[in-house]
């Protein structure tokens, strides 16, 4: 008999929205040691450039300057990164610097004034090298080259060819090769980076941050500080978002608050501004895709042949991944039988890339869905029929190794059609209003190298609560609560009967690989799930014992143990925690639960792009309607519509503000978003909010209907899978594909500016006299 | 230079010499230790540090504490009684308009002032009241949910 969920798949608020609510969570720059001190950091000024001398002599004279350092207080020439093969940065610049914000130096003094102050009276004497913006003239022999062990400047470079592609090609009725371009942008999180570093006597480097994946950040922190992580404590406080990898590294300042610690023997505490933010890494690649798809006349795709370049900006981070990621996936949410993928990854002298939601999936959507747009309209079909003749389906294995288990990619596309009135709209909107659709798969956490299993701990407390320790992080997203949720359903509980630890502290709680890939609730819930259980099981085990029945037998329900056909017979929870942990004798003891868990699935073999790089996928599809001003070029979303196979919606309140907020996100992207850089020095034009305009709540779409589908995952934690990142990729091809419609030009260059988009106007119009 | 200053903040009296030159955010932050009014961009884009100014809502970074001595200050602080929430937390918190919380203070404050001037409002006059205040998470709209609910929440009360 199925059991009826009773605190999973609620709307239940979020548990530390009171805390949030009041503004007593505390976050990065809230948190203080007594006796701190306070750091300042010294960028870079010129684009690429030899040091040849640091000055700080006149600086270390300022009243209350306390302490500089330079590259040369770091141990010389150990540098951290993702792999040992991209490990090309150091806390600070040691031998040359590499963009205009490459950190330089580091000051503490008693206020920030002071730091600040004596900033200006640090003298670095640089040496001037040749420098490259454009990762095309980085590619080219004889161009300026960044790092001395990598041949023009290709940080990364992936290719893979599956199946044949002339065969491909040749069985195809109509091909069509296209280009598209995306920009740089930055996540936009609201709270700058923050952080106090203790490096106290007993030689514990001791860092409380606002980071996404702290254990991404003690790793690369013991990797340059040249300590071995448990010499390393991370420290989460409450963190204002994090949207990618820019919230999971360690940066300039972590390892200077630390080391500005140890230098003077002072807690040290730096607060970046949203300058700094801007100006520094890590940022969304911005992407040149070639793509060319073959497909037959009645809408079956043949090959798809894509050729990408990215920036990658000065370092490496976690190049390798990001400029794989679009190739691995080209074969989902379609069956495309033959696939051939050439990706590089380029190194420039600008603010470097990493991870942002849908990383660099969202690039090759915008591209692919808006060629298949493209190739419909050539071939007088429906862009939703070819999507459900292409779609993948349960127990596909796609030609790339991709195993997909649950799926209800078809429902998702019916179910779009449906509530976005597609049928009745398509093609028949008056001028200059349009509909497009959008689809895309997402991994449901990348099997990356290294650590992926995520564990849990849950105790059972005497008044008859529970207790969790997790590995997770919560940077809005929700994984707090949905844990909750998940443990109190499993041990019978309420959700105001759960405590969790509100953040990660590597020195106690479970090791865990971070929060990136969208695999929080898939890994960390099911590590939840399993401890629950056990815990559950100890329980059941002391249950069975007083009341004479098996364990199997044991029911837990409304905080109440008992035998499934006599609930008379049962013991209220905390009494049983109690009798279990007092009056057992010899056996008595505290309940605590363990749970750890791994989706066991094979490393994805980075040279052939062969493998299951996810244990399992969503699929989304999205509708966007939007209305074009043909006198401004501004364009007005009138209806946004998501489907989202969730697997299972473990909360439909977090799913809900998971699409629309990633919409919101990528309509930002699409519409106005950029990071300007200056052409002769790379430097960001726009490092201010004034200037970087994100959306306002002016921005939101007229309407907006999500729809949670549900799959049930075989192996998701009671069958969800991920809702967050996958939120936003069908946005891009959607949205693109309705100002197609709205203006008939199709616009390929992000963002969709009112400049473009007049301009676009203006020629068509052009053209049309002419004819 | 510093000079004695003088605060109303959240009914109660605070005095400390302070710099000139610090604005109302550094002040509540800093010196009264009110670090429910966060600091984003510091320059009035973000909305991050929206406090109440005899009831109207101000971007805290951008106001020279000097200039509001005096005056009747509400920060995020000063609106449970308690434990028992002010409705507009109690509407943010029910219907998930908070994700990472960072933004939530100050849009809490800002509708706070835009609720006492209008307690019957439109869904487009509450998307207005909230456009000078960023969120990245949410997308707005369970934002402007809460501050329907508030509002209806608020009237019971009345």
């Amino acid at each position: 008999m199925k059991e009826e969920l009773s605190v999973v798949g609620k709307g239940i608020p979020r548990v530390d929205g009171v805390l949030k609510a009041t503004g007593k969570a505390v976050y990065g720059a809230d948190f203080s040691l007594p006796g701190m001190l306070y750091g300042k950091i010294l960028r870079s000024t010129v684009p690429h450039a030899k040091i040849l001398n640091i000055d700080t002599s006149k600086a270390l004279k300022l009243p209350g300057v306390r302490a500089i350092i330079t590259g040369r207080d770091f141990p010389w020439g150990l540098k951290y990164g993702f792999t040992a093969f991209t490990r090309d940065q150091t806390p600070l610049a040691q031998d040359k610097v590499r963009y205009i914000g490459d950190e330089v130096a580091a000051v503490a003094a008693i206020s920030e004034d002071i730091a600040e102050e004596a900033l200006d009276l640090i003298k670095v004497e640089y040496e001037e090298l040749p420098a490259v913006f454009d990762p095309f003239e980085a590619m080219k022999e004889g161009a300026p080259q960044l790092h001395d062990h990598v041949k023009n400047n290709i940080s990364a470079s992936h290719h893979s060819v599956i199946g044949d592609m002339e065969q491909g090609f040749r069985e195809s009725d109509h091909v069509r090769e296209d280009e598209f371009t995306t920009q740089a942008i930055k996540h936009g999180f609201l709270e700058p980076h923050a952080c106090v570093g203790l490096w106290d006597q007993s030689g514990k480097a001791t860092l409380w941050a606002n980071k996404q994946s702290p254990y991404i950040v003690n790793r690369k922190l013991a990797m340059a500080l040249g300590l071995p992580p448990s010499k390393v404590r991370v420290i989460q406080t409450y963190v204002g978002a994090g949207f990618g990898s820019a919230r999971s590294d360690p940066f300039a300042l972590d390892f200077c608050a630390l080391m500005l610690s140890k230098k003077t023997g002072k807690p040290v505490k730096f607060v970046y501004t949203m300058e700094d933010v801007l100006v520094m890494g890590e940022m969304r690649h911005p992407f040149y895709l070639r793509t060319k798809t073959g497909m037959t006349k009645d809408g079956y795709l043949k090959a798809i042949q894509v050729y990408a370049v990215a920036d990658g900006g000065a370092y490496s981070t976690i190049g390798p991944v990001s400029i794989a990621l679009p190739g691995v996936s080209i074969d989902t949410p379609y069956r495309v039988p033959n696939i051939k993928y050439d990706g590089y990854r380029v190194f420039t002298n600008k603010g470097f890339c990493g991870s942002l939601r849908g990383h660099c999936v969202a690039q090759l959507r915008w591209a692919l869905g808006q060629q298949l747009d493209m190739m419909c309209n050539d071939l007088g079909l429906d862009f939703a029929e070819v999507s459900i003749k292409n779609a993948v389906q349960p127990g596909d294995e796609t030609p790339s190794g991709r195993k997909i288990t649950s799926c209800a990619f078809t429902e998702c596309i019916e179910k779009a059609v449906e509530v976005s009135g597609w049928k009745e709209k398509k093609g028949k909107l008056p001028p200059f209003r349009g509909i497009g659709m959008g689809t895309s798969a997402m991994i449901t956490g990348a099997r990356l190298s290294g650590h992926n299993s995520a564990s849990c701990v849950v105790m059972m407390v005497e008044d008859g609560t529970a207790s969790v320790l997790t590995g997770a992080t919560d940077v809005g997203q929700g994984s707090s609560t949905i844990i909750s949720q998940i443990v109190a359903e499993v041990l019978g509980l309420r959700i105001e009967d759960i405590t969790i630890n509100p953040g990660v502290d590597t020195e106690c709680t479970p090791v865990d690989p971070g929060t990136y890939g969208s695999r929080v609730s898939f890994y960390s819930g099911n590590a939840a799930k399993i401890a629950a259980e056990d815990a559950k099981r100890q329980l059941a085990e002391v249950a069975a014992k007083l009341t004479g029945v098996s364990p199997e037998e044991i029911v837990f329900k409304d905080r109440m143990v008992f035998p499934r056909n006599s609930k008379e017979k049962g013991w209220k929870i905390d009494a049983l925690i109690r009798h279990a942990q007092h009056r057992m004798g010899k056996e008595s003891k505290s309940i605590i639960g363990r749970g750890s868990y791994d989706s066991g699935i094979d490393l994805l073999d980075l040279k052939t792009g062969k493998g299951n790089i996810s244990a399992t996928y969503t699929f989304i599809t999205d509708v966007a309607e939007v209305e074009v001003d043909p006198e401004t070029g501004k364009i007005r979303t009138l209806n946004a519509v998501s489907a989202h196979d969730v697997g299972k919606t473990l909360n439909p309140v977090l799913c809900a503000g998971q699409l629309y907020g990633g919409w919101l996100q990528a309509e930002g992207q699409l519409l106005f978003e950029h990071l300007i850089r200056d052409e002769k020095d790379g430097h960001v034009q726009n490092p201010s909010f004034m200037d970087y305009k994100m959306p306002t709540s002016m921005d939101i779409p007229l309407r907006s209907e999500h729809i949670l589908v549900e799959s049930i995952d075989p192996e998701g934690p009671f069958g969800a899978k991920e809702v967050a990142e996958g939120a936003s990729l069908a946005t891009f091809p959607a949205f693109g594909n309705a100002v197609f419609d709205a203006i008939g030009v199709r616009i390929t260059d992000l963002p969709i500016t009112p400049e473009k988009v007049l301009k676009a106007i203006k020629r068509k119009k052009e053209e049309s006299s002419k004819t | 230079m510093k000079q004695l200053m003088r605060f109303d903040i959240n009914g109660m009296i605070y005095e400390e010499e302070i710099d000139h030159r610090r604005t109302l955010l550094e002040v509540l932050r800093e010196n009264f230790g009110l670090l429910g009014t966060h600091k984003g961009c510091d320059e009035g884009q973000c909305g991050a540090c929206t406090v109440l100014v005899e009831g109207k809502a101000v971007n805290s970074c951008l106001v020279l504490a000097a200039s509001v001595q005096g005056k009747k200050i509400t920060t995020i602080e000063g609106l449970a009684e308690g434990e028992k929430l002010h409705p507009i937390q109690e509407a943010f918190v029910e219907t998930g308009a908070i994700q990472c919380g960072f933004c939530t203070p100050g849009m809490i404050m800002v509708t706070k002032a835009f609720l006492d001037r209008n307690p019957d409002p439109t869904e487009e006059e509450a998307k207005r009241a909230i456009s000078g205040n960023l969120c990245r998470c949410t997308g707005y709209y369970q934002i402007i949910e809460a501050v329907m609910k508030a509002a209806e929440k608020m009237r019971k009360e009345a």
